[in-house]
């Protein structure tokens, strides 16, 4: 594993439910990512996408296998550990998920309460994440008086304030139209870019595979195919 | 961590109609709370007047005695008997006795409470009384309690006129009045017992109530010579009198009166509920507004932990909302409870005094309130689960 490598799965494997009722919703998963990439998941629902970005993002405890994410190891790591993770590592949710009675700069703002930034300092990283994502004029906005574009560009804000070397995006696109949906990869490709973030995107809109530098398919928990653009 | 966005006061201060409810909620609980207390300090403080103002350093009764209302005599030897006891100055008999009082304007009868001192010794520390002594050395004049409740009429009124005020006193279950004058007024307020009272030369009760006798008093008014140890002689005459009387030091006689009120009367214990169910009220309001705090932002407060906040952040914003609403309730409540406050205590009479003591009470029962639906909705955010959102 060399210093490029953001994430890295050896063997990976994701049972649920208890003894007689156990299945399992991954096998053998082996994949790698490096800095700055794009990668795109696809695979029909209930494959297991879902249960990987949640272990990868370290939202569940890993059962059997290796998971290594930013250089540290997830399997046997306490809930602690986890959160601490977690801190390094940006979100992004099919629905925006903000907290609705913060402005959008104060919803943007709360990731960096994490970081022990100066208020100050934390304010005008807000705001100049804000205007990254075009939202420059809406930064004392409540999120009900924004559009779902709009919503969705401040949950990137807030995912990529704080510079995660590692953004998780699940369906950012599903409750977009296709314009807003464009422009949302879009921002999030080019930010990614500029940031040298790497991001693991789960979706099933044809329209925006071609952002991705690779494109992974899984399907019944395993991880079929490996496409290189 | 710091806190850079109050995450607790925007909550609740972005919902400004539902936050005013809860305050307004959490007010009401509050105010409960103060009349409650506030009553129930009114009792014991009027119940026990006459024993805080009463001379003395010793008081006997008999060992029968439950409470001023219900007297009970023992023999009046018994106060001879300390009085040759080292470290004694002087020993003073008090006669109590229930009786009616003729309203002079309308000829209605109400029970009044009468006390009987001997003129040789002011029994009150109450200055007017002292000031009067003179007065209750005529025979048939009395000292009438310008506090009581107005149901005994004009009495005040005509005494301030400078008419002579004569009024009839009735034994309590007789139907021939005895006639006094009304010499003097004095300060003492009714309590939930006892609507008036009239201090009168003793020898003006045994008239009235033929079948007593100076041999039977009530009270035993016992005065220590400056220095003497009270406690050590409390429990020397304790030792020595026969079993049927009791000594008691001020302290104790004022415990044993509340006691009566607090523990034998069903008004104690409605009291006590009364608090007891405000609190619930209160506990369930709060419990309201923080869970569906909780409950409408599940999602969000899921993010926060995928984010990387812990438990702990969303715990602490609970319970900083808790603490705001009781505080914020607090106020509100606190002043309309001092309006309160002084529409009761006129429309009744009764001590229903603010004090620092409740102030403190209600503060830390609003706050323990608030806490507590704090502690019942916490489980509610357990179950946000960062992992159910992907």
């Amino acid at each position: 594993m060399n210093e490029k490598t953001i994430v890295h799965i050896k063997n990976l494997n994701h049972y649920f439910g208890g003894k007689s009722l156990r299945s399992q919703v991954l096998s053998d998963i082996n994949l790698e990512i490096k800095a700055g990439e794009v990668i795109i998941m696809t695979g029909p629902s209930g494959s297991g996408k879902s249960t990987l970005l949640t272990l990868i993002g370290g939202l569940r405890s890993v059962q059997e296998g290796s998971l290594k994410v930013l250089g540290w190891e997830l399997y046997g790591a306490s809930d602690e550990k986890l959160v601490q993770v977690r801190r390094h590592i940006g979100f992004i949710f099919q629905s925006h998920n903000l907290l609705e009675f913060l402005t959008a700069r104060q919803n943007v703002q709360m990731a960096l309460e994490l970081h022990n930034e100066p208020d100050r300092i934390a304010k005008v990283k807000a705001e100049e994440m804000l205007h990254a994502v075009k939202l420059g004029n809406r930064i004392n906005y409540y999120p009900s008086d924004l559009s779902g574009g709009q919503k969705q560009r401040v949950a990137i804000a807030r995912a990529l304030v704080s510079q995660p070397k590692l953004v998780l995006a699940d369906e950012p696109t599903a409750a977009l139209d296709s314009k807003s949906g464009r422009d949302v990869v879009d921002l999030m490709q080019q930010l990614a870019k500029e940031q040298g973030c790497a991001i693991l995107m789960v979706t099933h809109d044809n329209r925006i595979l071609d952002v991705a530098d690779r494109t992974i398919y899984m399907e019944d928990g395993r991880l079929f195919k490996e496409v290189v653009l | 961590m710091l806190l850079k966005i109050p995450l607790a006061w925007l909550q609740l201060a972005r919902q400004k109609i539902r936050f005013i409810v809860a305050l307004a909620g959490i007010a009401f609980v509050v105010i409960l709370m103060f009349m409650q207390l506030g009553f129930q300090d009114a009792l014991y403080e009027s119940a026990t007047q006459v024993h805080q103002k009463l001379k003395g350093d010793l008081f006997i009764i008999s060992s029968q005695y439950k409470s001023l209302t219900s007297q009970q005599s023992f023999p009046r030897s018994r106060l001879y008997q300390v009085l040759g006891f080292e470290g004694v100055e002087s020993v003073s008999p008090l006669y109590v006795q229930f009786s009616k009082f003729k309203n002079p304007q309308n000829g209605e009868k109400n029970p009044i409470y009468v006390l009987g001192i001997d003129p040789a010794f002011p029994a009150f520390d109450i200055p007017e009384v002292t000031q009067n002594l003179d007065v209750l050395k005529f025979p048939n004049r009395v000292l009438f309690d310008q506090a009581s409740r107005p149901e005994f009429g004009p009495v005040v009124e005509n005494f301030h006129h400078n008419e002579p005020v004569s009024v009839e006193i009735f034994p309590y279950n007789g139907t021939v009045g005895y006639q006094v004058n009304v010499g003097g007024l004095f300060t003492l307020g009714p309590s939930f017992g006892v609507d008036g009272n009239l201090i009168v030369n003793y020898a003006t009760i045994l008239r009235i109530f033929q079948d007593r006798t100076p041999e039977k008093i009530d009270i035993g008014l016992v005065t220590l010579q400056p220095g003497t140890d009270v406690k050590r002689m409390q429990a020397a005459l304790t030792e020595i009198l026969p079993n049927d009387v009791k000594v008691f030091t001020r302290r104790d006689y004022i415990n044993f009166e509340k006691d009566y009120w607090s523990v034998r009367t069903p008004i104690g214990f409605v009291f006590s509920l009364m608090v007891f169910m405000g609190f619930v009220v209160g506990v369930v309001v709060v419990y309201q507004i923080l869970y569906s705090n909780i409950s409408n932002h599940l999602m969000e407060y899921a993010t926060l932990k995928a984010m990387g906040f812990k438990n702990k952040y969303l715990l602490d914003v609970v319970f900083q909302q808790a603490l705001l609403l009781a505080v914020l309730g607090y106020i509100p409540g606190l002043i309309i409870s001092y309006g309160l406050y002084d529409v009761a205590s006129n429309a009744t009479q009764l001590p229903v005094i603010m004090s620092p003591n409740k102030l403190l009470a209600v503060l830390i029962s609003a706050t323990l309130m608030c806490f507590t639906s704090g502690f019942f909705s916490i489980g509610k955010l357990r179950s946000a689960d960062p992992a159910d959102i992907f």
